[in-house]
C-alpha cells in the first residue's frame, strides 16, 4: 500500500511538473485599430507596419537607440555608389513551409514598386538582381543614402505562395485598394507569428511560427489576441480589469492612474513624430515677414504646452528631427522669449498686431485642440489675434490642401526615419511636378534648402551627409519656416508580469516576436 | 383595412427613397474617403487616379443614378475600409446590435411596466418618489457617461463583469449569437443596461401618466362604483388602456434604440452596427454610411408602418377615420 501511494505521488509530481512547462502563454493585446489587410503592401501605416512585423520579417530592423540590427539580412556592403550587397540569412522558413531565398526578396521589392503607398519611396531603386540564392544586390539608379532606412520596408514575401492565380481569376500577388483579393486573406511570411484568425474589426489571433528562424529570441508568447478597443477609457478600463494584458496606445490623462495601479506598468518614449504649425506667407504678407515669423516662434511657449497640456509626456523641438536623426543639432532648442517676441514684432512695424484665421484638426493628434487653443491665446500676447476652427480629420485634410486658412497645423512622422523627409514634405518650394512641398501650406521657399537637401539624397558618406542635413535645420530654425511645437511620447502600458520595455521602439511597433512574460 | 395598409406601405416607400436621396447627398459633405485608403505621403496624383477609379469624380446625377441602379438590385456598393459588399459586413454586424436592443428592450418592458403602473396606483409612496426621482437621473446622465461608469464600478473596481466585447458566440443557421453562452450574457449585461438607461425613465413616466389619466376616466368610476375588485379594475379595464399609446411609442423608439446603440457600442467595443457606423464616419467610408443609412431607414419606416398597422388592429376607430 505505501509503495502504491508513493508511485501515485510520484506520477502526480511528475503530471504536475509537466503541465507546469507546457501551459501556453497568452497575450492579449488592444490596440486602437487592427490591420486594414493581410497584405502588408496594401496600405503604408503604423498599424499595417506593426502587422509586418509580427508575420513578416524585414531584411533589417531599427534598434531602440536607432540603430539598423540585422534579421534576414545577415550583413550587407556597399559594391559601389548604386549597388550595395546583401547575404541573407540561411534556412529560414516561410509559413507555408517554403525556403526563403534571394528571389523572394527581388519579388518583394519589386511587387513594393507597383504600390500605390511605397512605390514613391522605392521611386530610387531599380530591379533587384539575385547574384545567388542569398545573395541579392539592391541597385538604385543614382547613388542614394537611404538604402538601409528602405531595407527596413523590405518584409520578404512568399514568392512561391504569392504567384498563380486564386480560385476568382485574380492574380495573387495583386495588391487591391478595394475589394477582395488573394493577399488581403491570406499570408506566408518569416515572422514569429502566423495568422489563425481574423474578423477585420473585431478580433485577430496570431500563433507562434514552430519554425520561427530567431532561436536567440528571447519572446515567449505562444499565442497573441488582439483586439480593436477604439475608445481610449474603455480600452484603458480593459487592462485595469484585467481582460487585456497589453494596451497602445496609453491617452495621456490615463497615465497617472495606470502608474498608480498595482499589476499595472507604463512605458512612455519620445517619438519622431513632430507637431508644427505652418504661417501661410502668400494668404497673410505679415507672414512673409521674417521677424513676424520669428516673433510668433518666441511667442509660443513649447515647454510650456508640454508640461500643462502634454502632461509632461512629449518632448518640445525646436528643429524636425529628434535625437538620433541624422539631421539632428542638440544646439537648435525651443525658444519661448515674450519680450523678444514683443521687440520682433515692433521692428516689423506690427506692434499693434493683426488678425488671421487657423484651423487644426480634433481628433488626429494627441490633444491636437488644446494645443491650438492655447496657440491662440499665447499668440494674443503679442496682439496677434486668431480665429480659430477645429474640426474632424476626415474633413480636416481638404481643408488643409485647399490651405483655407492662414495659420494650420500639421504633425509628420518620417516614412524614412530620416531628416530629409521632414524637409521634403512640409519646408521644399511647393512643386506639383515632384511633389516636394506637399504639405507645406505656409509655402515658405528657399532655393538654399532646397539644393541642401537634394544634395543630401545623394550623399552616401553619413558624416557628410549629417553636416548638411544640420545646415537645412539651422536655416529653418533661423527662418522660422515654421513653428515646432514637440514630438509626442509614444506609450504602452500592460500587466507587471510583461517584460515592455525591451521590445518598445520609436516608430510605434514593439516587437511583440521578442516579448517576454514572466 | 386592406387599403388602410397599402396606404402605409405607399407611404413607406416615399420615404425610404427620400432617406436615400438625403443620405446620397450628405455623402459628399462627409469627406474623402482616399484619405483614410492611402498613407499621407502618397503623392496627390496617385491620390486622383485613386478617386478616379472608384468613380468619386463623375457628376453627382450621375452617381446618384448608379447608385439607385445597383440599389435596385440589393447592390448598395463596396465598403472602402472592409473591402466587402456594405450589405454583407452590415449582415454581418446586425446580431450584435439586435441582440443588444433585444435585452435592452426587455429590460425596459419588465421594468416600466411594474414601476409605472406602482406610481400610478401608488402616487405618493416613498418608493414611488424614488422612482421618479431616480428616472429623472437616469434621463440627465449621457449614456457614454452611464456606459463608462458601470464599466469602472463592474469591471474594474469589483471585477465582476467583463469591460468590452461580446464573449463568445455561436453560429446558428449564420447569425453569430451571445445568447447561448454564459459568456456571451455575462458580455451583455452592461451593455444593455446602459442601452436601456436611455429610454427606461421616459417609459416609466408614459406608463405613469397614461395609467393616472386612465384611472380618473368616467368608466372607471363607474367601474368602482359598481364594486369591482381593485385588481380588475386596474389590471383589466385600465392597464389595457394605457398600453394603447405605449405601444405606439413603444415602436418608434424601438428604432431610436437602435441609433442610441451608437453610443454604447463605441464605449463597450460592442462590434455591432452602430460602432461601425461610427467608424465609418471617421473614415468617410461613404458606401458604407449611405447603406447603413438606408437599412436603419428601412427599418424604422417598416417598424413605423407595422405599429400603425398593429394600431390600426387594436383601436377600430382608426380605421374607420382613415377610411374618410
Amino acid at each position: 500500500m505505501k509503495k502504491i501511494l508513493i508511485a501515485a505521488c510520484l506520477a502526480l509530481c511528475i503530471v504536475l511538473a509537466f503541465g507546469a512547462t507546457v501551459q501556453a502563454k497568452t497575450l492579449k493585446l488592444a490596440m486602437d485599430a487592427d490591420p486594414v489587410s493581410l497584405d502588408p503592401h496594401v496600405q503604408l501605416s503604423g498599424g499595417m507596419l506593426q502587422y509586418s512585423h509580427m508575420v513578416f520579417d524585414p531584411l533589417v530592423r531599427w534598434t531602440k537607440d536607432m540603430q539598423i540590427e540585422p534579421r534576414l539580412a545577415e550583413k550587407w556592403e556597399r559594391l559601389d555608389d548604386l549597388t550595395m550587397r546583401f547575404y541573407l540569412r540561411k534556412g529560414v522558413k516561410f509559413h507555408s513551409g517554403a525556403e526563403f531565398t534571394a528571389k523572394d526578396v527581388v519579388f518583394t521589392i519589386d511587387r513594393l514598386k507597383k504600390s500605390q503607398d511605397y512605390k514613391a519611396l522605392f521611386d530610387p531603386f531599380t530591379g533587384p538582381v539575385a547574384v545567388s540564392d542569398y545573395v541579392v544586390d539592391l541597385k538604385t539608379t543614382k547613388p542614394y543614402p537611404l538604402v538601409l532606412n528602405m531595407a527596413t520596408y523590405v518584409f520578404p514575401m512568399d514568392s512561391a505562395f504569392y504567384t498563380g492565380t486564386d480560385e476568382k481569376g485574380q492574380p495573387k500577388d495583386a495588391i487591391v485598394k478595394i475589394g477582395p483579393s488573394f493577399a488581403l486573406t491570406n499570408e506566408s511570411g518569416t515572422g514569429p507569428y502566423k495568422v489563425t484568425y481574423r474578423e477585420q474589426g473585431v478580433k485577430n489571433v496570431f500563433t507562434r511560427f514552430a519554425d520561427y528562424w530567431d532561436k536567440a529570441s528571447p519572446g515567449n508568447a505562444d499565442e497573441i489576441v488582439l483586439t480593436p478597443i477604439k475608445n481610449d477609457a474603455t480600452r484603458v478600463a480593459a487592462l485595469l480589469s484585467g481582460d487585456v494584458d497589453f494596451i497602445m496606445p496609453v491617452p495621456p490623462q490615463d497615465y497617472e492612474r495606470i502608474r498608480k495601479e498595482k499589476g499595472v506598468q507604463l512605458a512612455t518614449m519620445a517619438g519622431s513624430r513632430i507637431i508644427t504649425v505652418q504661417l501661410n506667407q502668400k494668404r497673410r504678407p505679415e507672414f512673409a515677414n521674417r521677424k513676424v515669423r520669428q516673433a510668433i516662434v518666441y511667442a509660443i511657449n513649447n515647454e510650456g504646452i508640454v508640461k500643462k497640456i502634454m502632461k509632461g509626456e512629449a518632448l518640445a523641438a525646436g528643429q524636425q528631427g529628434p535625437m538620433g536623426f541624422a539631421g539632428y543639432d542638440p544646439a537648435l532648442v525651443p525658444r519661448y522669449d515674450l519680450e523678444k517676441a514683443k521687440t520682433l514684432m515692433k521692428e516689423a512695424g506690427f506692434e499693434n498686431g493683426f488678425s488671421c484665421s487657423m484651423i487644426a484638426p480634433n481628433n488626429r493628434y494627441v490633444n491636437d485642440e488644446k494645443i491650438a487653443e492655447a496657440i491662440v491665446s499665447m499668440l494674443a500676447k503679442i496682439n496677434i489675434k486668431v480665429n480659430l476652427k477645429t474640426m474632424p480629420k476626415a474633413q480636416y485634410w481638404d481643408e488643409f490642401d485647399a490651405q483655407v486658412a492662414d495659420i494650420q497645423m500639421i504633425g509628420w512622422h518620417s516614412d524614412t526615419e530620416d531628416s530629409a523627409n521632414y524637409t521634403e514634405f512640409l519646408c521644399m518650394c511647393p512643386d506639383k511636378e515632384t511633389g516636394y512641398g506637399q504639405y507645406n501650406s505656409g509655402n515658405y521657399c528657399n532655393p538654399q534648402v532646397d539644393e541642401l537637401v537634394l544634395d543630401s539624397q545623394s550623399e552616401t558618406d553619413p558624416a557628410k551627409r549629417s553636416q548638411i542635413l544640420k545646415q537645412v535645420e539651422r536655416i529653418l530654425y533661423d527662418d522660422a519656416a515654421y513653428v515646432p511645437l514637440h514630438w509626442q511620447n509614444l506609450s504602452w502600458a500592460g500587466k507587471s508580469n510583461l517584460d515592455i520595455d525591451p521590445i518598445v521602439n520609436v516608430m510605434n511597433f514593439p516587437y511583440f516576436g521578442d516579448l517576454v512574460i514572466k | 383595412m386592406f387599403a388602410f395598409v397599402i396606404r402605409r406601405i405607399i407611404q413607406s416607400l416615399f420615404v425610404i427613397l427620400v432617406i436615400g436621396f438625403i443620405g446620397f447627398a450628405i455623402k459628399h459633405q462627409i469627406g474623402d474617403p482616399v484619405r483614410d485608403l492611402v498613407g499621407i505621403s502618397v503623392s496627390k496624383a496617385e491620390r486622383d487616379a485613386l478617386r478616379e477609379q472608384l468613380g468619386l469624380n463623375d457628376p453627382f446625377m450621375s452617381q446618384y443614378v448608379r447608385f439607385m441602379k445597383n440599389a435596385v438590385h440589393g447592390d448598395l456598393g463596396m465598403s472602402f475600409f472592409y473591402k466587402k459588399p456594405t450589405l454583407e459586413v452590415i449582415v454581418k454586424k446586425a446580431p450584435a446590435t439586435l441582440e443588444l436592443v433585444f435585452v435592452s428592450s426587455l429590460i425596459i418592458i419588465f421594468l416600466s411596466i411594474p414601476a409605472g403602473v406602482y406610481a400610478a396606483i401608488r402616487p405618493r409612496s416613498w418608493l414611488t418618489r424614488f422612482i421618479m426621482g431616480a428616472s429623472i437621473v437616469g434621463v440627465s446622465i449621457p449614456v457614454f457617461l452611464t456606459a463608462i461608469l458601470l464599466i469602472y464600478v463592474f469591471s474594474v473596481e469589483l471585477g465582476w463583469l467583463p469591460s468590452y466585447g461580446r464573449g463568445a458566440t455561436v453560429s446558428l443557421w449564420g447569425w453569430e449569437t451571445g445568447l447561448l453562452t454564459i459568456d456571451g450574457w455575462k458580455h451583455l449585461i452592461l451593455p444593455s443596461i446602459a442601452l436601456s438607461s436611455i429610454m427606461l425613465p421616459l417609459f416609466i413616466r408614459l406608463i405613469r401618466s397614461e395609467m393616472m389619466e386612465v384611472l380618473q376616466s368616467e368608466y372607471v368610476k363607474y367601474a368602482w362604483a359598481k364594486g369591482l375588485a381593485p385588481r380588475r379594475v386596474y389590471f383589466v379595464h385600465a392597464f389595457k388602456n394605457t398600453l394603447l399609446p405605449v405601444i405606439t411609442v413603444g415602436g418608434v423608439q424601438l428604432g431610436i434604440l437602435i441609433a442610441y446603440t451608437i453610443l454604447t457600442e463605441t464605449v463597450f467595443q460592442w462590434q455591432g452596427m452602430g460602432f461601425m457606423f461610427l467608424e465609418a464616419v471617421e473614415r468617410s467610408d461613404t458606401t458604407l454610411l449611405v447603406a447603413y443609412m438606408m437599412v436603419v431607414g428601412v427599418v424604422f419606416v417598416a417598424v413605423n408602418t407595422m405599429v400603425d398597422i398593429i394600431y390600426g388592429l387594436v383601436n377600430p376607430t382608426v380605421r374607420i377615420a382613415g377610411r374618410k
